[in-house]
Formats: C-alpha cells, structure tokens, sequence
C-alpha cells in the first residue's frame, strides 16, 4: 500500500516541477501514440464502413478476419516489424528500425484492426437506418462511406478512443521495435517496464499513474472538442 | 426540356423467396397529374412504387424510362412512410440532396431558408432533425425530396399516423409541387384523401392492377367487384 502512496507522491512531484525526463517520455508517448491514430483511423474508418455497406463475395470471411484480429499479440506484431524493419529485411534499408516511425508502424497494425471493427459495427446499424435514403438519393458509394462516416461520428469517436487506448498502453510490441533507448524511443509503457525491472516500484507507479492521467486528459479533450454529450437525448 | 416520362412497365414482376410479391404488372405513366394507388395491406403498393423509382429489383419484365436509368435517376425523388432524418440539423438535412449535386453554396442556402419557411421549419433550422415531431418530420423528409425539383416524385404513404393538420399541411405541399410541374405517384391507405388528391388512381390487390382509371371514374364507377368491395370496406382476401 505504501508502493502506492509512494507512486503517487512521487507522480505529483513529477509533474509539478515538470520533471524534463517525464516531459519528454510524456509527448513522445502521446506523439507516437496520436500519429499511430490518425493513420490507424484513416485506413480503419472508410474500410469498416466500407465493409458495412457494400456486398461481396469474401465479406463474411473478412469480417470474420478483421474480429479476430482485434485479439493480435503485440509482442508477435513487434516481431514481424522488427524482422521486416531490420537490416536483413525487406524493409531494413529505410533505417526504421529503434525509431519513434517504426513504434507507429506497429501501432498502427495492432489498433488498425480494432478501430475498423468497431466502425463496422456502428456503420451497420446506421446503414440499416440509412439504407433506403441514400439508395433512393443515388449516392456513390464514396458518398454513402462520406455521409455515414459523418453523420455517425459520435459512434466512430468511441472506436478511435478505443483504438488510442491501446496504442498509448501498449508496451510488448513498441519494447522490440523501439528498444527502449533513452532519449529517443522511451515512452512512458516502456519506462514503467524498465523502471519495475530495475525494482523501481515508486517511480513505475508514478510514471504509470501520469499514464493514465494523459489517457483520461486526452479522452476528456477529443470529447470535449467534439462536443459530445451536451444536448440531451431524453 | 427534356422529360424522363413516359415510364413504361412490361410484364414486371417481382418474386422474393419464391413468393410473388407483384405482377405481372404492365402500364405506362405519362406526364402530368397525381396517380394514387389504393389497395389493402400486402397488395404490392410500395413494391410497386420502388419499382418504379428504381430501387427494388424486378425479377422478370422491364422498367423503362423515356432516358436512360442513369439520368432518370437524377430526376425523381421518394418519400418514405417512416420519415429517415439524417442525423443533421434540419437544415443541413435541407442542404443534403443539394450538396450531392454539388450545388453552389449561395442557391444551397436560399433554397435552404425558402424551404424551411415553406414547411414552418424556419425557426427551427438548427435543431436535429431527429428531435422533430412526426409531422414536422414528414413535411422536412418532403421538402427535402422536392428541393431537388424532381419531375417524378413516389411518395408511400406519406400521411400514415399522421393527424388532420399535418395531413392538411402535406397535401398543400403537394398541390403547389404538382402546379409546379411535379409528376406524383402516391400509396394511400386514406380514401377521402385519395379523393381529395387524386387526378387519376391504381386499385392494387394479391400484387395485381385490378383497376386503373381517372379519378373521378374510378371512385363514382368503379368496375371491378373487388374495388367495390374495397370502397364498402369489405374485408378483402
């Protein structure tokens, strides 16, 4: 128990005297995590709603593909951007490989696949209610994905928080592409590894406690931002 | 101008699941006035009805317009029994059909602010069109199908759970959009609007046209024993 007032003294210090480490382990973070997410969403959101409106031959067999990979193991995600990224690789002469790029890459597959998910679901419904409109308007079908995109933004808002949520506590994957290098690819998941390893146990609560502050403060803006909530619905 | 009517149907039937939902159904409508289609539940109105706009797929015959399909389409609107709402603002739901076609934004805007006032809606342009009441929302669905100014436009029921205000308010909407040159093709359960609407009518049954003729015909003579008996208001099996 005192581990955790420890962690949380120790959390509070940290970012009152706006500690430089933590200040650079934060944005880097959110930097990677954010970068991951507009990415992930631009692919996920037009494909999961894509997947919701239009028939065709393998839909199932995709959707059933794309559930399943919301459950990818990050650390097997690492591995395969790692070989990929490495300088044996397909991939190695680009020098991705211990960058903040290469910890997007693998960001971007492990929420790509959840964000996309989760669209589909929320685009079903809305297509089911919107279906008979929007055929009858003879939209294309860019602006059929355009219109329900929009109009169902406040659903897509829960699937890209979903997708951020992940990205920003992900540790297994971002560990063996970035390898953890102070100064350039220390994000705050992989610190609090390196921190508890080290036995650390204050320091790690506390650098996982500003964790899950920025989690909340950045779920709190997108929300405030997008200005949802604030009409009532009964 | 060139008009996308006549619509011509030959022998068009529709079969789902191996059950014969409408036809073999063959008629030709032609420019001018608005054609009710009566009959019971069940009968084929509304297949008809998509049929004819193009969004139900026929399962044999054929649906030809006096243009091809492509540019027919750009000439017609539907109106929905349960009023859809994007979920917009009433008047970007307004603006919607407008912003398809990829109208400049000073005519999207004074359509918008004609129209809003046309329906009563003018006050209330900022609100989400979902929070309407059921009249306001069909009037909305309405205007939102006739801001396009389409030659042809299929309205299924539009009146249904509708009371005698909101109904007054839609059929004024209709008569200026048919003096405006609007051809309508509309499904009625309502016999007195019918008779109040309709220039020439469609008595629909087990997915068949049983009887078509001018409205005053139609409702003072009508010549088949099933539309008699759905006038008295037999039960019709």
């Amino acid at each position: 128990m005192s581990d955790i007032f420890e962690g949380l003294s120790a959390a509070f210090w940290l970012v009152v005297t706006l500690d430089p480490e933590l200040l650079q382990i934060s944005l880097r973070s959110l930097q990677v995590s954010l970068t991951a997410l507009v990415i992930a969403c631009a692919i996920a959101l037009p494909f999961g709603t894509f997947l919701a409106i239009r028939r065709f031959r393998y839909r199932r067999l995709a959707i059933s593909v794309l559930n399943a990979l919301m459950g990818l193991p990050p650390v097997v995600v690492g591995l395969i951007v790692y070989i990929l990224l490495s300088r044996s690789g397909p991939f190695g002469v680009l020098g991705l490989l211990f960058t903040p790029t290469a910890m997007v890459i693998a960001q971007v597959i492990i929420i790509t696949p959840l964000i996309a998910s989760i669209t589909h679901q929320a685009m079903r419904e809305l297509w089911a209610e919107y279906h008979d409109l929007l055929i009858s308007l003879n939209t294309s079908a860019a602006q059929r994905i355009r219109t329900l995109i929009w109009d169902g933004r406040r659903n897509l808002l829960t699937a890209a928080l979903a997708g951020f949520g992940r990205g920003i506590g992900e540790v297994g994957a971002i560990m063996i592409v970035g390898g953890n290098i102070d100064n350039a690819t220390r994000v705050l998941t992989t610190a609090i590894a390196l921190e508890t390893g080290k036995g650390d146990f204050a320091l790690a609560l506390a650098l996982g406690f500003v964790l899950i502050a920025l989690a909340i403060g950045v779920n709190i803006c997108i929300h405030w931002l997008s200005r949802t909530e604030r009409e009532g619905r009964w | 101008m060139t008009t996308i009517l006549p619509l011509r149907l030959e022998d068009v039937s529709v079969l789902r699941k191996g059950k014969r939902l409408l036809g073999p159904v063959s008629m030709t409508l032609s420019e001018g006035g608005l054609t009710i289609i009566v009959g019971p539940n069940g009968s084929g109105k509304t297949t008809l009805l998509k049929v004819m706009h193009g969004v139900e797929r026929v399962s044999a015959g054929r649906v030809r317009w006096a243009v091809p399909d492509e540019q027919a389409q750009h000439h017609q609107s539907y109106v929905f029994q349960t009023p859809i709402m994007l979920r917009r603002s009433v008047a970007d739901n307004l603006r919607y059909p407008l912003q398809l076609r990829k109208t400049p934004r000073d005519t999207v805007e004074t359509c918008v602010a004609d129209w809003a006032s046309r329906i009563g809606l003018q006050d209330l342009l900022k609100l989400s069109a979902t929070r309407l009441s059921g009249g306001e929302k069909q009037r909305l669905a309405l205007a939102r199908a006739l801001i396009r100014r389409p030659e042809v436009l299929f309205l299924d029921e539009p009146c249904a759970n509708l009371d005698g205000a909101s109904t007054r308010d839609i059929e004024r909407l209709l008569e200026e959009a048919q003096q405006a040159g609007t051809r309508i093709i509309m499904t009625t359960h309502d016999l007195g609007q019918a008779k109040r609407l309709a220039t020439d009518a469609i008595f629909m049954l087990h997915g068949c046209i049983k009887e078509a003729a001018p409205a005053e015909a139609f409702f003072d003579a009508p010549q088949t024993s099933e539309l008699q008996a759905f006038f008295r208001g037999d039960i019709i099996a």
